[in-house]
């Protein structure tokens, strides 16, 4: 281990509601709730800013969130796997990697929820299609063309006085905010955008469906532009990488007082099939050191407690290591939500190495249902026709 | 010649249509015999290359649909011109690269992508100058069909090979193509037949040689990609020269039961019964149409056009010949209906403005910037294309791109301009690329005086405005207004257009 170790916490410094902890993972989620939308939630609505992070190419969610106490995690990983003492013990079973550490103190202010054996039924093993799942949220035989997101606020439109729907930093794939009726944005950098967008053109003829498309484009550039600015000077230090600039980025927009619904950032790089630790540890440390930012700068800016910010991935890594010094492709995996307005601990079901499906784990919490959390819970919109069934929310939240 | 429209069931309507037609054509010049004219000629010009020069239309606007067309593919070459890297036949050795000490693989790894940045400029070399346009769209077109990325396949010289196999085949007859390609070695890595053998299959070729390479999704069930997977064991690449190789001791031999069809089947066989099915043709016309004609393919035409292109044996040009003859190839409704992709906006704007440059580096990542870093498409699926092309970051960076090479006239690119294309990605380019990429890009120039002098002699019916828009946009500006606009901001306004994205 080269990176600086962080202090083992203690459970009474840290403590883990054990009973709530049991009710939810023992009980396979039946606290699933049914929509309780008070009128503040309604009012509030999408003035709540949601923050997806994508954990690119698979994200080794075993030594993220480490079964330190199970023995069984030590023979599936004679090479990869974290050791007990160097986990950050989050109750008697489940720890952070070491590197994580700049996550200890969201965790010590209850403003982290661990969700462990997030997945969904028959799971596909392919990027590209377990990344469209995801984002589409369908079922695994079932392929539907619009993100989640977008079909979102297609269900419950966002105020028009917003600068976008949605802003995604840093990648030119839209995800969970492609499609038709969606403003969303892609950009780099708030400065540069703004920059450029002088550039976009203004009014014009319609015409063909790819004009029209391009046309759209173009709009949506133009009312994020009249609408957003990158004045906020922050004292908060940001990470000096790529992942740190989309977390300034995204605390920038979250400055602005129009507004968008939600951001997507991008974390690259989890697909380690091969000499897993030192490209892991990496994205590791940047993901707990960009989140942190992130929480400082939206104090700042009084909006920590108006934003929930929750991870994904195509998938989890196969829990056994390979011959290359790194991972398979896997299944279930652990995610994080955070917020001011998040009730921290650990939810879900810890990992069953015990009980792996073709050398995978199974899942215990669908990820759908961590989309109608975000959807009824923190926006106050129904999450049922967007997400094409019910699922039961996660109570992860103090609203 | 082959007729590409070999009508099949004639019914009495079609007929009377196809009487009508002959008898407007005799009135009025038909398409299919009269001469196509200058708007014609630069719409075909422009679908089947990057640009449509002033004398290449004179050339083609006389002939007939047919002859035009003909003309155009009797031309086509099926091998590049531009010298290939020096390391491009360099051996690939999987068992010399599995030996390599941790740091002879950081050297390798850096190696690799200092050739990648190579290896796409000699492609956007070869598309910049190549006599044979429609030959670069081809290998494009396969390219982004049977996908190979630099990044999984991590041998500059096994790409550079497939790209050769794909312009070799790329207009001659798609059974050849899909067994050469198949069998490439940097396919058997990209897809991980190299590590399918018996009683381990690997699915992945299976699945897309099913999904993305001939049926298509939905007209195979899983069952047939497990089996399909077990008759492809034993296809690998030798551990000495990176060669393709056939292992008979890591083959399975067994009965596999493929689409209905039972035997004992090699890989070769399977796509035997992939080509035997009348879905393949089908899925690789109708991707030749949005590729070509519009995003739409109309049902009734595509299926006439996939008969025939099964019938000829797989023949691309035949296929290609029909939809380039159609009459929904020249419909007016079609025009300015397909998104420009980067490789369109970019080499086609460079060609068809004569821009100057002398390194092509500053381009390969204008085409990353863009979305389309050619050798690494983004997965198995290649670029989705169309209007995903188009978002709020790589429209503005597509504009950007047009702004600073119009900026000035007889002026050279900004700094600014390679400075905005380190950005993204910025790894593996920076130290001493900086400074290359600097110079070249402030290298880049164009001289707008001497571009214009081409429109000087014309006859003075048609009134320059109009004249570079119909040289420049595919049809009536959206939003461009040319009142008061002399010279090269004639030029700014037309490209600064959002007709100016499409084809």
């Amino acid at each position: 281990m080269t990176k600086p170790r962080a202090p083992g916490i203690q459970a009474s410094s840290a403590p883990v509601d054990r009973r709530r902890f049991l009710s939810i993972g023992v009980a396979g989620l039946a606290v699933a709730c049914l929509p309780k939308i008070s009128r503040a939630q309604a009012a509030e609505g999408y003035r709540r800013l949601l923050i997806l992070v994508e954990l690119k190419g698979g994200n080794d969610a075993l030594n993220m969130v480490v079964p330190y106490a199970d023995p069984e995690y030590y023979s599936l990983r004679p090479r990869l796997a974290i050791r007990r003492d160097d986990a950050i013990q989050l109750d008697e079973r489940s720890g952070l990697n070491p590197v994580l550490s700049p996550l200890v103190p969201l965790w010590q202010a209850k403003d982290l929820a661990v969700v462990q054996g997030v997945g969904y039924p028959q799971p596909n093993l392919s990027h590209f299609r377990s990344i469209e799942i995801w984002e589409t949220a369908s079922k695994a035989d079932e392929f539907l063309t619009e993100g989640w997101l977008a079909r979102a606020f297609v269900a419950k439109p966002a105020p028009a006085g917003f600068a976008a729907d949605g802003v995604v930093v840093g990648s030119s794939e839209l995800g969970p905010l492609h499609g038709q009726g969606t403003r969303t944005i892609a950009l780099n950098e708030t400065e540069q955008f703004l920059r450029q967008a002088k550039l976009a053109g203004g009014a014009a003829k319609r015409g063909n469906a790819a004009l029209n498309h391009i046309l759209k484009v173009q709009d949506d550039i133009a009312q994020a532009a009249s609408h957003l600015n990158s004045n906020v000077a922050f004292r908060t230090e940001f990470p000096k990488n790529a992942f740190g600039n989309a977390v300034r980025t995204a605390a920038q927009i979250a400055a602005n007082p129009a507004g968008v619904c939600a951001i997507r950032l991008t974390l690259n790089g989890f697909d380690t099939h091969r000499n897993q630790p030192a490209v892991h540890q990496r994205l590791l440390q940047e993901l707990g050191e960009g989140i942190a930012a992130l929480k400082s700068a939206l104090v700042e800016v009084d909006r920590w407690n108006s934003t929930l910010v929750m991870t994904y991935a195509e998938f989890g890594r196969r829990p056994q290591e390979n011959n290359s010094n790194g991972t398979d492709h896997g299944t279930a995996a652990a995610h994080f939500v955070a917020g001011g307005l998040v009730r921290g601990g650990l939810y879900g079901q810890a990992p069953r190495l015990d009980r792996l499906e073709s050398g995978n784990l199974p899942y215990a919490v669908d990820f759908r249902s961590l989309y109608a959390t975000a959807l009824e819970r923190w926006w106050g919109s129904p999450s049922q026709g967007p997400l094409r069934g019910r699922y039961p929310t996660l109570d992860l939240l103090k609203v | 010649m082959r007729s590409g429209a070999q009508s099949r069931a004639v019914n009495p309507l079609s007929a009377f249509l196809v009487f009508l037609s002959f008898w407007a054509g005799s009135a009025f010049a038909s398409p299919a015999t009269g001469a196509i004219g200058p708007d014609a000629a630069r719409h075909l010009l422009n679908r089947t290359g990057f640009d449509a020069p002033p004398a290449q239309v004179d050339a083609i606007a006389g002939l007939s649909r047919r002859d035009a067309v003909e003309k155009i593919l009797a031309g086509t070459l099926k091998a590049a011109r531009t010298p290939s890297p020096a390391w491009s036949d360099e051996p690939f050795s999987p068992r010399q690269l599995r030996a390599l000490s941790d740091a002879d693989r950081a050297l390798y790894v850096r190696k690799q992508l200092e050739r990648g940045g190579e290896q796409r400029g000699w492609w956007i070399t070869e598309m910049l100058t190549t006599p044979s346009p429609l030959t670069e769209r081809m290998t494009l077109f396969w390219h982004n069909h049977f996908t190979s990325s630099l990044q999984k396949v991590r041998s500059s010289a096994l790409i550079y090979r497939q790209n050769a196999l794909l312009r070799q085949h790329a207009l001659g007859n798609f059974a050849t193509l899909l067994k050469a390609a198949s069998k490439d070695p940097a396919m058997l890595v990209y897809l991980d037949s190299a590590v399918n053998r018996r009683g381990q299959p690997n699915e992945n070729f299976a699945r897309e040689v099913m999904e993305l390479f001939t049926l298509g999704e939905g007209h195979y069930a899983e069952q047939d990609i497990r089996e399909a997977a077990r008759a492809f064991t034993g296809w690998t690449l030798d551990a000495d020269t990176g060669e393709f190789a056939w292992r008979p001791a890591m083959h399975d031999g067994g009965m596999k039961t493929v689409l209905g069809r039972s035997g004992e089947f090699r890989g070769e066989e399977v796509l035997d019964i992939l080509l035997a099915r009348p879905e393949t043709a089908s899925f690789v016309v109708n991707k030749l149409w949005k590729e070509f004609v519009s995003p739409d393919p109309e049902p009734a035409e595509a299926k006439r056009i996939a008969a025939a292109f099964r019938d000829s044996g797989y023949d691309i040009k035949v296929a290609l010949r029909a939809l380039l003859v159609s009459d929904a190839f020249y419909a007016a409704k079609n025009r300015g209906t397909l998104v420009k992709s980067p490789v369109d906006l970019v080499i086609g704007t460079m060609r068809q403005f004569n821009v100057g440059y002398s390194d092509p580096l500053p381009l390969t990542l204008t085409l990353r910037a863009l979305g389309q870093d050619l050798f690494s498409p983004p997965n198995v699926k290649g670029w989705p294309g169309g209007e995903a092309w188009i978002n709020s970051t790589t429209l503005l960076a597509r504009r950007q791109f047009l702004e600073r090479l119009f900026r000035v006239d007889e002026a050279r690119m900004q700094a600014p301009m390679a400075e905005m294309q380190m950005r993204p990605n910025q790894q593996g380019n920076a130290g001493p690329n900086r400074e290359r990429l600097m110079r070249a890009a402030l290298d880049i120039r164009f001289s707008g005086g001497e571009w214009l002098r081409q429109f000087e002699g014309e006859p003075k019916s048609v009134a320059l405005p109009d004249r570079l828009q119909q040289v420049l946009l595919p049809v009536a500006p959206a939003s461009a207004n040319l009142v008061d606009a002399q010279g090269v901001e004639l030029i700014r306004r037309l490209t600064a257009d959002p007709v100016y994205q499409l084809k």
